[in-house]
């Protein structure tokens, strides 16, 4: 660029060094000026400016710095030139611009102390949280008539309903890979046929529940935590509780509600839709005809299997909806809180679903329910 | 049009579905002013600011910014314009992951990568210093910063390329009357200083009467009308009769009778949330 900043350093006759600046001192045109102003190792008591054209900021930051760095006097500016120095000057450089830094000892042990006091708090407040949700209940209990029916039937349509596309397609196809699995497994041992007592099981017990409850926790408890959140953030939930309305009556409880019954019919659904997916694998591949597979089924799973299943998925569904209502309830402040929560809400649902099942799983195996 | 206008508007047509916004809309900005631009809700004034910088692509009409058409122009084609410019949205707008330093070094990074840390350190200190704001400011993220000192961090970082013209969308809103007078000496402090244009949108009276050279009126999807307060004063549209001589207009009228004297730029006092 013809008109690009550029300095020259000159010895006057008495001795003295004078920085003599030229083009367009701005911030598109300053190039390296900056490292070689920086680097300048001689002496200067004067900063000439009656040749540049234009100055902007940044050209009158260089010039205030370098004149403060040698001690030098600025002359030759004009009026523009001044006013900038003016207003560029007077900046208080003792403050850093970074956040004081951290030796990584000090950062670990305060991110330790953090997290564990973040553990209890959480541990307090959700003790707190399920305090007011239990007290709501045995208040709506008693008072029927404040119970929203509205609420939780809009719930079991985003809860049930509205889940009932993607929680068939994706157990349909877990019985479709059961079933591949288990035959390709036992195959080798002569045994396909036990093949429907592997999707019988497994499907009725564990699975349907278990990936239908993940399916929830992703589709609804997430759901429930950003409603919550992006409410508490609006401020609605304060204006809620200004009017008299308790939240957890209003906005908790239906949705608990709502996940503890739909939990159970989805988790049957979802058993359905995989002994169909496997039924279909069997009938294709080990050549076992659908109504042979239907009365095999039939003879190996035993009954308990389906109300080991039906036990289980109500508290999965409390458990969904009160971790996803509780870390709608923790936002704070602002929008970047309604996705952490989101996340912590599905985590820690899917984290406590499958804690349980396994509680579930060694529970029921020791009253005798194998 | 005059030979100096920064921004001229000819023409501009917007709509959202049928609900059309502007309807052969003019308006001119000249260089070295600020404008104030004024309408009831709804009238379209965001919209207008979002269409002049290319946010909105409009359904008809001509943009022209630093005798640039804006109008169907690539973002990438646009960039030596926006360089020229800043903008200062409503709430602010910062990055809420960076500290105010680095939301101020976020545009410098991007259009000159050559500078040292040192130097984009430099340039934070002095633009937060320029835009009133103390000094540890500079290493606090907005979320630790008042509704006050977050507009003048989107300032600062709106100043941030040395801009020709500023946009600024409801600087004073939501700020206590002392916050919003300050911003406003602030604003016409930089303006003066840095030998800025700028175009302000705004519902505030006495910004009005206290920085702007002046004021067009959005109405009935056109600026019905542009010039000085005391020129719009003397028209008998309705709504510019309501607007500036209901009892609030009255107010900052009287208030701003005698020539304002000048207060302190800087402000550390805490102005509350937004």
């Amino acid at each position: 660029m013809a008109d690009a900043a550029d300095f020259t350093l000159e010895q006057l006759p008495d001795g003295e060094g004078v920085i003599r600046f030229s083009g367009r001192l701005a911030i598109a045109a300053i190039g390296d000026l900056d490292d070689r102003l920086r680097a300048l190792g001689e002496s200067v008591q004067q900063i000439d400016l009656s040749q540049i054209d234009h100055i902007d900021t940044v050209g009158a930051w260089l010039v205030y710095r370098t004149s403060k760095e040698h001690d030098a006097k600025i002359v030759g500016a004009d009026n523009d030139a001044k006013r900038l120095i003016e207003a560029v000057s007077g900046v208080d450089d003792s403050e850093p611009v970074k956040p004081p830094h951290m030796s990584s000892l000090n950062r670990f042990l305060s991110e330790v102390g953090s997290g564990v006091v973040v553990a209890f708090t959480t541990l307090i407040h959700f003790l707190g949280f399920v305090g007011q949700v239990v007290k709501a209940s045995f208040v709506l209990m008693l008072n029927p008539g404040r119970f929203r029916w509205h609420a939780v039937v809009q719930h079991f349509d985003m809860v049930g309903v509205r889940a009932l596309g993607i929680v068939g397609l994706m157990s349909f196809l877990i019985g479709i890979v059961i079933a591949q699995q288990g035959a390709v497994q036992l195959r080798q041992f002569g045994a396909e046929v036990f093949t429907i007592n592997l999707i019988g099981r497994l499907t009725f017990r564990e699975l349907g529940i278990l990936m239908t409850a993940i399916m929830v926790a992703g589709r609804s408890g997430s759901a429930f935590a950003a409603q919550i959140g992006t409410m508490k953030i609006t401020e609605e939930i304060d204006a809620m509780r200004t009017i008299g309305v308790v939240p957890a009556e209003a906005l908790v409880v239906p949705r608990v509600i709502a996940a503890i019954i739909m939990m159970p019919l989805l988790g049957i659904y979802a058993s359905l839709m995989a002994v169909i997916g496997g039924g279909i694998l069997c009938w294709i591949v080990l050549e076992i005809p659908p109504a042979t597979f239907v009365v095999r089924l039939r003879e190996v799973t035993p009954m308990t299997d389906f109300w080991v299943g039906m036990i289980k998925a109500p508290v999965f569904g409390a458990i969904i909806a009160m971790a996803g209502c509780f870390q709608g309830m923790q936002v704070e402040g602002n929008s970047e809180q309604v996705g952490l929560k989101t996340t912590a809400a599905v985590v820690q649902a899917i984290f406590l679903v499958i804690v349980l099942d396994a509680f579930f799983a060694v529970f029921f195996s020791s009253i005798g329910w194998d | 049009m005059t030979e100096s206008s920064i921004i001229s508007v000819r023409g501009l047509t917007n709509s959202f579905g049928d609900q059309i916004i502007h309807q052969d809309l003019n308006l001119e900005v000249r260089a070295g002013e600020i404008l104030g631009v004024v309408g009831g809700s709804g009238t379209g004034k965001s919209v207008l600011m979002r269409s002049i910088i290319g946010l909105q692509e409009p359904d008809a009409g001509e943009i022209r910014v630093f005798d640039e058409g804006m109008v169907g122009k690539e973002e990438d084609q646009a960039t030596d314009v926006r360089r020229r410019w800043g903008v200062l949205f409503q709430g602010g707008a910062l990055f809420s992951t960076l500290t105010v330093a680095e939301n101020v070094q976020v545009p410098l990074r991007e259009f000159y990568p050559e500078f040292s840390a040192k130097m984009l350190d430099e340039i934070a200190r002095y633009k937060i210093h320029l835009s009133g704001l103390p000094a540890n400011a500079a290493y606090k993220y907005p979320s630790e910063l008042s509704g006050g000192m977050r507009k003048r961090a989107g300032l600062a970082r709106a100043l941030a390329m040395d801009p020709e013209l500023l946009f600024l969308d409801e600087p004073t809103a939501g700020l206590d009357p002392i916050g919003a007078a300050n911003f406003d000496n602030l604003t016409r402090n930089l303006k003066e200083t840095l030998g800025l244009t700028v175009f302000l949108i705004t519902h505030d009276l006495d910004t009005l009467y206290a920085i702007c050279d002046r004021v067009a009126v959005l109405a009935d999807h056109k600026v019905i009308a542009v010039g000085p307060i005391e020129d719009l004063l003397a028209t008998d549209h309705p709504w510019i009769k309501e607007y500036f001589s209901g009892p609030r207009g009255r107010t900052a009228r009287r208030g701003h009778a005698k020539p304002k004297a000048d207060k302190s730029v800087v402000d550390n006092v805490p102005t509350g949330r937004a």
